[in-house]
């Protein structure tokens, strides 16, 4: 696992692909905290990472997308598969590898409630906890990518479905409100994002929305073993 | 020693691997023939883990790759028809990752991988990266990698394709000399380069096995008669009904000949029966000089092409073979159409 987990990580920073997705979350993170924080004063940091919700929409495909679609076309899963590493700490080394990177742009989000209290009154616990709602949010989508790449030898359509897939996410909310009362009601526990609006708009350290986070990543992680599983046997 | 028991490979409706079994012993040089599509790299592929079959098993040494891969997978070295290479990295450094995924502890790491790199002739070019090498090489890169963890069976699909002559001859007498301390299985569609390296090779083709044993061997067995070709000077009735008469000669008809004042034949000789030497006492006898005399047998080539042709499969020599395919025709004239075709040549 450790020597997949390194190879992935550095050829996401020799492939600029990395890079791209650091750069556009640092960038707009600036700009959103530059707009709400510096600019019109208000004090809370989670406000700038709720628009930032969208851009992730955005940049995890571009994270994902080649993770697991790559390898099948290139060939280079004979190598994987035929190594004496199990199929799950494959899996987990990339997983662990894509988790790694996105922890960069949050790592560096983490300043900013900082230069928010150097220069007045700040809501550290909040923006925190915020910041880790936002981080557990990042790692569902980054396994949900990662299954769906693990399904197709596309980088493209991988790409894409992901991009369909969160978008759907985004606006699951108000999908289920067209649904009747009690199937509606059942889904909107799948709220991702309505799990982030407890902690960024409304304050409310929601453990089992945590909780969700939690399972939900493990789920797709497991589900994307058992694609590659399912195509050795197909 | 490697046991393949009764392998299946099912894709939907195609079978890629129809019920193969075979053993390797240790020490050998194993090849795997067939056209393309044979079913070789699906084989291939099952022996090492990467596709799981729909039925059978493949065991390492009485190890099951189902039943403990780790193991099994830790005791093979792996080529594919297309090398597994990042063409991202340098050559070094992929195959220290390819080192630390075989899980060769950390100290051994460097050495072994300079061992390779010396056995693959690849120092020069040990910092370039991937992408930028050339077919050659990345074929070698590919072998290197099959190499780390020293591996008691290393499986090769293909591995000289791509190369030019004088790289060929580097990796085939480097896999020669890799026997020495490892089973080699390997796979070509090449005769030549399987009738020269192989100890023992496996013809396969729809994913059965149509024949098995050493070169010599299947020489031996699936030649069939042999027959000879003479040219004499001298009277061509009289060299007919003289050729005629030899113990052992089945039939003579008569070929066109370019020489003048010679006439040319071809004898058909039973099995288990050579008449060169009667042919020439009964020749200088009857002062018939012999021009040329040739013995002409199946080559390994022509019982390749003839069991994997589609139309020789019904009738196929080895153990195996179903016996539906005579479309229309009663199902008593089968016998008489025997396995063994006029020469047509």
């Amino acid at each position: 696992m450790r020597a997949i987990y390194k190879r992935e990580l550095r050829s996401y920073f020799t492939s600029m692909t990395g890079y791209v997705f650091v750069a556009a979350l640092v960038f707009f993170t600036g700009i959103y905290f530059m707009a709400y924080n510096i600019y019109n004063g208000y004090p809370r940091f989670s406000y700038a990472l709720m628009s930032l919700m969208t851009i992730l929409m955005f940049t995890i495909p571009i994270l994902t997308m080649r993770s697991m679609a790559e390898d099948r076309r290139a060939r280079t899963d004979q190598l994987l598969l035929t190594a004496p590493v199990s199929l799950s700490s494959v899996v987990m080394g990339k997983y662990l590898a894509m988790v790694t990177v996105f922890l960069v742009p949050v790592a560096l989000a983490a300043f900013c409630p900082l230069i928010i209290a150097a220069n007045g009154q700040a809501y550290l616990k909040s923006d925190y906890a915020a910041l880790l709602a936002f981080f557990l949010m990042g790692c569902v989508f980054l396994a949900i990518g990662m299954f769906l790449s693990a399904l197709t030898e596309s980088q493209i359509i991988a790409a894409v479905g992901t991009f369909a897939v969160l978008l759907i996410l985004f606006l699951w909310d108000s999908l289920t409100g067209f649904l009747p009362d009690k199937l509606g009601d059942a889904l909107s526990v799948f709220s991702f994002t309505g799990v982030f609006q407890n902690f960024a708009q409304y304050d409310v350290f929601d453990v089992s929305g945590l909780i969700l986070y939690l399972s939900m990543a493990f789920l797709f992680v497991f589900l994307t073993v058992q694609a590659l599983q399912k195509r050795r046997w197909n | 020693m490697i046991e393949v028991r009764d392998l299946v490979k099912r894709y939907g409706g195609h079978t890629a691997v129809d019920h193969l079994s075979f053993t390797v012993p240790d020490g050998q040089i194993f090849g795997f023939l067939g056209p393309n599509g044979a079913g070789k790299s699906t084989t291939m592929n099952l022996m090492t883990g990467y596709l799981g079959p729909t039925e059978g098993d493949v065991s390492v040494d009485g190890h099951s790759i189902q039943k403990e891969p780790g193991r099994v997978k830790q005791s093979i070295g792996y080529l594919p028809e297309i090398p597994p290479l990042y063409p991202d990295m340098g050559v070094e450094e992929y195959l220290a990752f390819a080192a630390e995924l075989k899980k060769v502890p950390k100290r051994e790491r460097r050495d072994q991988t300079d061992q390779v790199m010396e056995m693959t002739g690849l120092f020069p070019v040990r910092e370039r990266l991937i992408r930028n090498l050339s077919k050659g090489y990345k074929q070698r890169v590919g072998l290197a990698q099959a190499l780390l963890g020293s591996p008691k069976v290393l499986i090769l699909d293909e591995p000289t394709v791509g190369l030019d002559p004088k790289q060929i001859i580097e990796i085939r007498s480097l896999i020669r000399s890799l026997a020495k301390d490892h089973t080699v299985i390997l796979s070509s569609h090449i005769l030549s380069e399987i009738q020269e390296m192989c100890d023992h090779l496996l013809i396969i083709h729809h994913g059965r096995k149509v024949a098995a044993g050493s070169p010599a061997e299947l020489e031996r067995e699936l030649a069939g008669d042999s027959s000879l070709e003479v040219t004499v000077k001298g009277d061509a009735a009289k060299a007919l009904s003289l050729l005629g008469a030899l113990p052992g000669v089945m039939s003579v008809e008569a070929r066109p000949c370019p020489e003048e004042g010679a006439a040319a034949f071809r004898l058909k000789q039973s099995p288990d029966c050579d008449a060169r030497e009667s042919l020439f006492q009964a020749c200088a006898g009857a002062g018939l000089p012999i021009l040329e005399l040739r013995r002409d047998r199946m080559t390994l080539e022509d019982i390749f092409l003839r069991l994997t042709s589609d139309d020789a499969l019904s009738p196929a020599p080895a153990d195996d073979g179903p016996d539906t395919e005579n479309p229309g025709g009663s199902p008593k004239a089968a016998p008489s159409d025997g396995p063994r075709e006029e020469d047509e040549d």
